[in-house]
């Protein structure tokens, strides 16, 4: 049974005894990793994920299950009712999502989704031979298919998407560097090319030296101004953090550097990922910084009813205790080349990557976390060598703040590699300040 | 099921892998959510199918359906052989596998009471009643309490003969009260932040005594956004066992798997700066440190029969009076290192590769007690339940941040503390180590959100821990 006639078949079974949703995703997924310079795993999975939401009496549940032969969609809708039945009410239940026109589907290549092993193969193989000896290992991910949602209310959506993801290291012995790829289309994953980047990341850190712990000057790679966004997005403009008084964002003031503009848009053409969301909203382009100024947070339906607005098209799968995700995020590019971001640096610190950040606190965005990959210090405008690894203690809310952006640059790209594939793109950022806390070896 | 495992084998084996072994699972989990005396969150998860993987040369082949047919899986079977064999345009050395006894068996997780029984009406009271406690303390701002359960039969064929089947059962929850200041947020949880989870039933909730303790966990919460920053410099340092826990878990657990060791996680979760070559010299921390695996503890999380591989439960040394002995391992990882291996492989559900995890990584008691402890230190902090949690990639350097701190002076334990943290190097923070809390201070802690592998696998882990205090710490990073 296909994704589409799947739905439709759970929402006939649950019949007038519920409101009901259900999402029934058909994509396929393979990975193909690699460690010292070979294949140690290969894996795929096939088969449909089914989620069903439901409210009876506004007593809601949430089910999935990987079971959508009959039986299987029977059980899932009879045990949904039955549990749905036996809780108590829940007071935000904002109700389904309204019928609305599909908005344009996003990107979507069939070879991505169909990729063989063989393909992921040649591809880890080329990523190889471009370090020349040197150690590597990471990932070359294809994933792929339908999806379709339906509810009680008459809304029924479907689209494919596609996403390849490659992420590789190479190693010297005492450095690695890195190189990271996610687009739409397979046929836009350069294994050698980004072997090439990773190997000479590598080569260029093999020695380091030890810097003081402290507060430098810094720009920063497109992978880590992807991370900061992403703890932006989840805790600050999360509208769910927001109505509970956890998130840092005051819709309408200027807390970001005026050069600062983020939008969420699955519609851009880097972006991958659906055109809706798991409550059934067509999702909707949002600019949540523009020109510094907060403006506006990621809604789904259960935020937006509090919030008394609409949603955005953000809510993710049994999400609702943690509130509506921005998945698309895009910080926007400036003009200026990387080349030009250092040369304007007198004395600071070039980060390629960051590793194992973690948050302190929502509410002031407290990180730690450490550099790995490759760290650089920069004088009189130039990359003058490596340094080792170095841990942080920083608030991003307070780096990105008015007067501390430097510079942005032109480069933006897919750059998630710590946080997960597909969720942002960033360009290389300069900034006046971070503070570095300790070194990684003491 | 054990026909469905064998027919995805029997595929693997026709198509040309020299090895091959299936898990048919079917794995049910319930999660309720409240905040504020409203169950916001009611889910229900049912995965199954079969998973298979195929050794051909240097590489393992994996491939999984929820097609609950046995041509289904016989042709799962067939493409992960495929699979494994597209890896001979990046090869290696052929992986061996460390025999283990051949066996047919059945293990089964002791419980009093069934969670999946309890219904729901009673599991909802239980959180609402929690979340309402919490919110009669003025100041908190959000009460949040939860719970989660797991109910896994697995069944494990593999191509020399193992026929296992295990019914697991696991359950946990947390709740917590947040206050929210003018410029931050404070927060206290219990039993432990991200929950306390355990192998067993019900029971392990109405252990628990949520209501019994919300009162306490809200006043604290409160107090905290109004409580002095935590001092900045290197003192004695005295964690709570559920840090302690998560200290070991990353500092002593990712650092001591072999994977890690072998550079097979290098590009993700990294590498260990520990060098095999050390094994049974290196000096990991100060006598008073034996940590042990162990999967055979009852009621612990990591508890089970056997593991993804075939290989018995078991219980291995890692640190034996603070020299490193032990590593985590299974079958192809140990062959390598010419080590036994250690049973430590398994997959989060029937779709992913499994792969070395902890089992129950934890100190073995000391003699000491937090009250010695306390009484024992002129200036120092006591530090209480994560809050934030980073390492470096070789496992080396860390720092965490704790809920909540409280002074120690001249023996006596003083005022509450905000925002404590703490940072150090591994092998000098464990050798510091100089009290340690004896059998009866000792928990297992459940640790349900361990990440690790690509695609991402959440694995389940246990670490027994006590208080116990380190000597000059740096804390209160700035």
């Amino acid at each position: 049974m296909q994704v589409q006639e799947t739905a439709d078949r759970i929402i006939d079974l649950v019949g007038d005894r519920a409101e009901a949703q259900v999402s029934v995703d058909g994509t396929q997924h393979d990975l193909t990793r690699f460690a010292n310079s070979f294949i140690h795993q290969n894996v795929g999975e096939r088969g449909l994920n089914v989620a069903l939401k439901l409210a009876v009496n506004d007593r809601v549940a949430f089910a999935t299950s990987t079971r959508s032969d009959e039986v299987g969609l029977a059980s899932l809708v009879e045990e949904t009712i039955h549990a749905a039945r036996l809780r108590p009410t829940d007071k935000d239940w904002p109700g389904l999502a309204e019928p609305a026109a599909p908005v344009e589907p996003a990107r979507f290549e069939a070879q991505t989704a169909s990729a063989t092993p063989d393909r992921r193969a040649a591809e880890v193989a080329a990523f190889i031979a471009a370090g020349n000896g040197l150690l590597a290992a990471g990932y070359f991910d294809t994933q792929g298919g339908p999806t379709a949602f339906a509810n009680s209310a008459g809304q029924r959506l479907a689209a494919s998407t596609s996403r390849a993801t490659f992420d590789g290291i190479h190693q010297t012995g005492t450095s690695a560097g890195a190189a990271h790829q996610t687009s739409a289309d397979i046929n836009d994953v350069d294994g050698s090319g980004l072997g090439t980047i990773a190997a000479t990341k590598a080569k260029d850190s093999a020695i380091t030296r030890h810097l003081e712990p402290g507060e430098y000057e810094v720009i920063l790679s497109p992978e880590c101004v992807a991370t900061i966004m992403f703890f932006l997005g989840a805790y600050g403009w999360n509208a769910k953090s927001h109505l509970e008084g956890q998130s840092f964002t005051v819709l309408g003031e200027q807390q970001f550097d005026p050069a600062v503009t983020i939008e969420d848009d699955y519609a851009d053409p880097l972006a991958v990922g659906l055109s809706f969301d798991a409550d059934g909203t067509p999702k909707r382009k949002v600019t949540i910084v523009e020109a510094g100024v907060s403006k506006s947070l990621a809604h789904d339906l259960r935020t937006a009813r509090r919030a008394g607005g609409e949603s955005t098209g953000h809510a993710i799968p049994g999400g609702d205790a943690f509130g509506a995700l921005p998945t698309n995020l895009h910080f926007r590019p400036g003009d200026r080349s990387v080349v030009d971001l250092i040369g304007s640096v007198e004395r600071g610190l070039f980060i390629t990557t960051f590793n194992y950040c973690r948050i302190l606190d929502p509410r002031t965005q407290v990180v730690t976390g450490l550099t790995r990959n490759g760290t650089f210090l920069v004088e009189g405008g130039e990359i003058g060598g490596a340094v080792s690894n170095l841990r942080f203690t920083q608030s991003f809310i307070e780096a990105l703040s008015p007067g501390r952006v430097l510079g942005i640059g032109d480069d933006a790209r897919m750059a998630d590699s710590e946080v997960g594939p597909g969720i942002a793109s960033a360009p290389s950022v300069h900034l006046a300040a971070w503070n570095f806390t300790g070194g990684a070896q003491g | 099921m054990f026909d469905y495992a064998q027919a995805a084998v029997e595929g693997a084996l026709a198509a040309g892998a020299t090895y091959a072994d299936a898990r048919a699972m079917i794995v049910r989990r319930q999660g309720l959510s409240c905040l504020n005396q409203n169950l916001d969150s009611l889910d229900y998860d049912e995965n199954a199918g079969v998973g298979v993987r195929a050794l051909i040369g240097s590489s393992w082949g994996f491939y999984a359906t929820p097609e609950p047919t046995e041509a289904a899986a016989r042709a799962a079977g067939a493409q992960a052989s495929a699979i494994a064999n597209a890896s001979a345009l990046a090869a290696g050395d052929p992986l061996q596998l460390l025999d283990v006894p051949v066996v047919a068996d059945h293990y089964e997780t002791p419980y009093e009471e069934a969670p999946f029984d309890v219904v729901l009406s009673e599991k909802a009271d239980l959180l609402i009643a929690a979340t309402g406690i919490m919110q009669e303390v003025p100041g908190v701002a959000l009460a949040e309490a939860r719970m989660r359960f797991w109910d896994t039969e697995k069944y494990f064929v593999s191509s020399q003969g193992h026929r296992i089947s295990q019914h697991l059962v696991e359950s946990g929850g947390e709740m917590a009260a947040t206050a929210i200041g003018e410029s931050e947020t404070q927060r206290r949880s219990y039993p432990q932040s991200f929950g306390q989870f355990e192998t067993g039933g019900f029971e392990v909730i109405r252990r628990f005594d949520l209501a019994g303790n919300a009162g306490r966990v809200a006043e604290e919460a409160v107090a905290l956004l109004t409580a002095p920053e935590c001092p900045t410099g290197t003192l004695d340092l005295i964690l709570e066992s559920s840090q302690l826990a998560l200290q070991i878990h990353e500092s002593v657990g990712h650092a001591t798997e072999l994977d890690r060791i072998l550079g097979w996680e290098a590009a993700f979760a990294g590498t260990s700066w520990l060098d095999l070559a050390q094994l049974g010299t290196l000096q990991f921390g100060s006598p008073r440190m034996n940590i042990t695996a162990d999967a055979t503890l009852p009621g612990s999380l990591a508890t089970f029969g056997y593991d993804d591989e075939g290989t018995p439960a078991q219980r291995v040394d890692i640190v034996k009076e603070g020299i490193w002995v032990g590593v985590l391992s299974g079958r192809d990882s140990a062959a390598i290192a010419g080590l036994a291996p250690g049973g430590m492989v398994r997959g989060d559900g029937y779709n992913r590769l499994p792969m070395v995890r902890m089992t129950n990584v934890g100190l073995l008691p000391g003699e000491s007690s937090l009250d010695e402890m306390v009484s024992e230190t002129k200036d120092g902090v006591y530090m209480a339940t994560n809050r934030s949690w980073s390492i470096d990639d070789r496992r080396l350097n860390f720092q965490f941040g704790c809920e909540a701190g409280w002074e120690v002076k001249n023996g006596q334990l003083g005022r509450m503390v905000r925002n404590p943290t703490y940072t150090g190097i591994s092998p000098e923070f464990w050798g510091s180590l100089d009290l340690l809390g004896g059998r009866e201070e000792t928990s297992y802690w459940g640790v349900p959100n361990c990440g690790k592998g690509q695609p991402m696998q959440s694995g389940h882990t246990g670490h027994p821990a006590a208080p116990a205090r380190f000597r000059d710490v740096r804390v209160g990073v700035k």
